[in-house]
């Protein structure tokens, strides 16, 4: 890990691998759109409804993963005092961010004609909406406090409050079986699929798609704020003359 | 031998530490939660827990099969809830969501009459985690494998 330490060696990885991870992963995600409108069978009872289940089940995984990833990061940067992990912690947090309200909204979107309501209060829905609060509450900590410590990346109170954040993450996992909810139960589990194949087939593209995506976004985000401190670095010299 | 840390070993284990304490905090807070953040009741829980008449609660479960009947004003349906423990009857006055239906999940808002009967002021379709194509209606789903078979002697439902 510390071999990618270096923001050089750091950048001569990330620039060839951003355009790669951008486009397959587009190109995945349009696909498994396409294939889940068009090409798989509507569900039993739900009807068509059944394929906001190609955005939303993405959307929550990324959002989940953002804030594991922002976690990881705290505990390198806190621990290893890596500084392109205070970096990838601010990079990460506002595709979480979006990712998990894409989640919120079409849930509620399919909530509507499935369960007959938009919004309920139960386990699931309600630590997923305190997973949204999180996001925003590290952005604006990461936010004031980057450009203190010149490089760019989160102070080690954004980092604290990303690690404490994390014990909401097996919480929004275990929600639906610790306690009766309104959400359905795990349908993808170690012990199989309970979505018949014919319909959770695409799922694997839009999956896989929007994750390289996702990635591509953090390692451009990450780019950009490298070379925003570089530009500070070199404002400051020329203002010192 | 002298047990030297280094600083960076040091914040390791202070951060796993913290780690360890967070998630065990947040385990015991979920864990004492358990009753409070359920977002129903089952007909069980109804059952045990001495729920006063008048108390507004959500009850949830499986609509018994063949217990759906509509009463002559054509706007008031009555059922039966259970969730293969206990079976409460249940009746309401309204429009229910399309995808409620005998022998799928339904939670209620509402609350018990002096009778033991619950009156629902809502209704909501509960889904479950089972998604399949029209064609595979009819086949029987086992709890324990998680495996769709083939069904080609109906058996009634409990």
């Amino acid at each position: 890990m510390h071999a990618f330490a270096n923001p050089t060696r750091f950048l001569s990885i990330a620039r060839p691998l951003t355009p790669w991870l951008f486009w397959i992963g587009l190109a995945l995600l349009i696909a498994g759109c396409v294939f889940g409108l068009i090409l798989t069978p509507a569900d039993y009872l739900q009807g068509e409804t059944v394929r906001i289940l190609y955005i939303h089940v993405p959307a929550a995984w990324l959002g989940m993963a953002g804030w594991s990833g922002i976690a990881i990061a705290a505990i390198m940067q806190l621990v290893w005092r890596h500084p392109l992990a205070a970096i990838a912690g601010r990079a990460v947090a506002a595709p979480g961010a979006l990712f998990t309200a894409i989640c919120l909204i079409t849930g509620s979107i399919w909530g509507r004609p499935t369960w007959g309501t938009w919004w309920e209060w139960d386990g699931r829905m309600t630590s997923m909406l305190v997973l949204f609060f999180l996001y925003l509450g590290y952005i604006a900590l990461a936010n004031a406090s980057a450009g203190n410590n010149g490089a760019g990346g989160v102070s080690r109170v954004a980092a604290i409050f990303g690690l404490v954040g994390a014990v909401n993450i097996p919480i929004i996992n275990r929600s639906v079986v610790w306690w009766n909810s309104l959400h359905q139960g795990p349908s993808i589990t170690l012990r199989g699929s309970t979505i018949d194949g014919s319909i959770l087939w695409p799922l694997a593209f839009t999956l896989i798609g929007f994750s390289l995506w996702f990635a591509a976004i953090v390692l451009m985000r990450m780019r950009a704020i490298l070379a925003e401190t570089k530009v500070e670095a070199r404002m400051q010299r020329l203002a010192r003359g | 031998m002298a047990v030297v840390m280094k600083a960076k070993h040091q914040r390791l284990v202070l951060a796993l530490v913290a780690l360890a304490a967070l998630i065990g905090a947040g385990l015991l807070a979920a864990s004492a939660l358990r009753d409070e953040a359920a977002y129903f009741y089952t007909p069980q829980d109804a059952k045990t827990k001495h729920i006063e008449p008048g108390k507004a609660i959500r009850l949830g479960g499986m609509v018994v099969k063949g217990s759906l009947k509509r009463a002559p004003d054509g706007v008031t349906i009555n059922f039966d809830v259970t969730d293969n423990k206990a079976v409460v009857p249940a009746t309401f006055n309204g429009i229910a969501p399309d995808l409620f239906k005998e022998g799928t999940g339904v939670v209620a808002e509402g609350s018990f009459n002096p009778q033991g009967t619950f009156v629902a002021t809502n209704l909501l379709a509960k889904h479950d985690e089972r998604y399949m194509p029209p064609e595979l209606k009819g086949m029987k789903y086992d709890e324990k494998s998680r495996k769709l078979t083939a069904n080609s002697s109906p058996v009634a439902q409990p």
